[in-house]
């Protein structure tokens, strides 16, 4: 055993992935499913069904106090200030030079309560970054390692939960982006409609310890309506169809939320937060580059670190690729100019050597409707 | 792990079947299984040179990308087409239907440094750890 593999950590359901024959592979510091029985298979089963996902390694930062509202609000691009209790937002941390620190989502648990969920491999840089701006009069706590989270996904995620619930908890009350506290399986759940896979589902945060039985509670359940345990292989599929960026594959602090096509969660009139100058300063300049989708018209899968090629030259390079188990084409992400960032572009991918036609095509990839 | 007795294996998970002077090549059950679903098939075009222990095409996983390396040095003859439209088939018969290439071999003294179904098997139990 190297010395790599001795320091990766495990999730409170690591028995239970290996009792379940997942295949274990080092993620963010992890050691964490990629598969199960198949990437397709759990792919296809949270577009038709719904899959379970331990997302446990993801990281979870407490903000309480009279100023964890206007803390947290400082620290990312979105408006913090309108989150209700029990509303969810998305954002990006930035820099102040602009720069993607991380996406996140962030909870307001309480009045003067909030969570802001950051990325696994970010934990600690985020920590640092959020701790030397926290505000004197807040609480800020990392409660990524008693934090279990578990993402139900697909059109039974519903169905199944709600048979955890005496009388079904109602759930059709939570909005998307949107979150309660319940108990299910004996635990207390905050059940989240929110996540990373295009479908209608769950992301259920409770106790690390409780996990297991909290995914065993799940799957006795769910097999009977086409739950599968669903690995990291088939999250990474199923965002891709949807081109929800993927930190350290689309975005990083080279890049930043304008060009990301995150624009939508910047909210400049909400009040300062960090990195606002500088964006408002992009924004007035004009974007130079775009994240863009595109689907290949020649054979070949688009990976991360392939050369985009516009009439021969090198214009940007791919940042995520794969071959689209819903659509049955390769698909791709990168960065062009936003001079040739229109629908319907023509595109060239370098892939091992050989330049490859490709063509930007409106995003996502996926659509609901046009296979039901 | 399926491994036909009659087949030669390389170190790089690759199988010939051997017949006349004529070598089929493709990828062990262990290798498939190793990949998951395969979506990608890359292979030389006929008359293409391959050598012994170079590549001779790729072979894509929804995840991961991997080099085929030929066993044994000759000119392609036949190469799988149906695998551009059926890469699955890597995956369900890797020792029938999922064959990649056929091969004209050029020096069947090369055969030699191949495994038997045995010896793999121990190499794969040694590999897979």
């Amino acid at each position: 055993m190297t010395n790599s593999e001795q320091e990766l950590r495990r999730t409170s359901l690591y028995e239970t992935h290996k009792a379940s024959g997942a295949k274990m592979v080092p993620f963010a510091g992890y050691e964490m499913p990629v598969q199960y029985t198949g990437v397709i298979e759990e792919h296809n089963a949270v577009r038709e069904a719904a899959g379970l996902f331990d997302v446990s390694h993801m990281g979870e930062f407490e903000a309480r106090g009279k100023e964890a509202g206007a803390f947290i609000h400082k620290m990312v691009t979105n408006n913090v200030l309108r989150l209700e209790v029990g509303g969810v937002l998305y954002a990006a941390m930035c820099r102040t030079e602009g720069g993607i620190v991380d996406d996140l989502t962030v909870y307001r648990l309480d009045e003067e309560r909030y969570m802001a969920v950051v990325n696994a491999a970010n934990i600690e840089k985020d920590w640092e970054w959020m701790a030397s701006h926290h505000a004197e009069d807040c609480e800020f706590e990392n409660v990524s390692e008693q934090t279990g989270l578990l993402a139900l996904q697909g059109p039974k995620a519903e169905p199944i939960l709600a048979k955890l619930i005496p009388g079904g908890g109602d759930l059709a009350a939570i909005p998307y982006y949107g979150a309660r506290y319940k108990n299910l399986a004996g635990c207390e759940v905050l059940v989240s409609r929110t996540g990373y896979t295009g479908e209608d589902g769950f992301e259920l945060y409770c106790k690390s310890a409780d996990a297991p039985a909290l995914w065993e509670a799940l799957m006795s359940e769910g097999e009977g309506e086409g739950l599968k345990p669903c690995g990291l292989g088939a999250r990474d599929t199923l965002r891709t169809e949807m081109k929800y960026a993927l930190y350290g594959n689309d975005i990083d602090e080279s890049t930043h939320p304008l060009e990301a096509g995150l624009g939508w969660v910047v909210r400049y009139k909400a009040g300062d937060f960090i990195g606002r100058e500088k964006l408002l300063a992009l924004r007035a300049e004009g974007v130079k580059r775009k994240l863009v989708g595109f689907e290949m018209v020649d054979r070949g899968i688009p990976r991360h670190g392939a050369p985009i090629l516009i009439d021969g030259e090198a214009a940007g390079e791919v940042t995520s690729g794969t071959m689209s188990p819903s659509l049955g084409k390769a698909i791709g992400i990168g960065y062009v100019p936003a001079s040739n960032a229109e629908e319907g572009a023509a595109l060239e991918i370098d892939i091992r050597g050989k330049a490859r036609r490709a063509q930007i095509v409106k995003t996502p990839f996926y659509k609901k409707t046009e296979t039901e | 792990m399926e491994l036909p007795s009659g087949l030669k294996y390389s170190r790089e998970h690759e199988w010939v079947r051997v017949e006349g002077n004529i070598a089929v090549i493709g990828i062990t059950d262990f290798a498939q299984s190793e990949l998951g679903d395969v979506v990608y098939v890359e292979l030389p075009e006929v008359g293409t040179e391959v050598e012994a222990n170079n590549t001779f095409g790729v072979v894509e996983s929804v995840k991961a990308v991997s080099d085929l390396f030929a066993p044994v040095t000759g000119v392609v003859l036949e190469a799988n087409t149906t695998l551009e439209d059926q890469p699955e088939l890597v995956n369900s018969e890797p020792y029938e239907d999922g064959w990649m290439i056929r091969v004209e071999m050029k020096d069947e003294s090369e055969l030699n440094d191949l495994l038997e179904a045995d010896s793999y098997r121990a190499y794969t139990e040694e590999e897979g750890g």
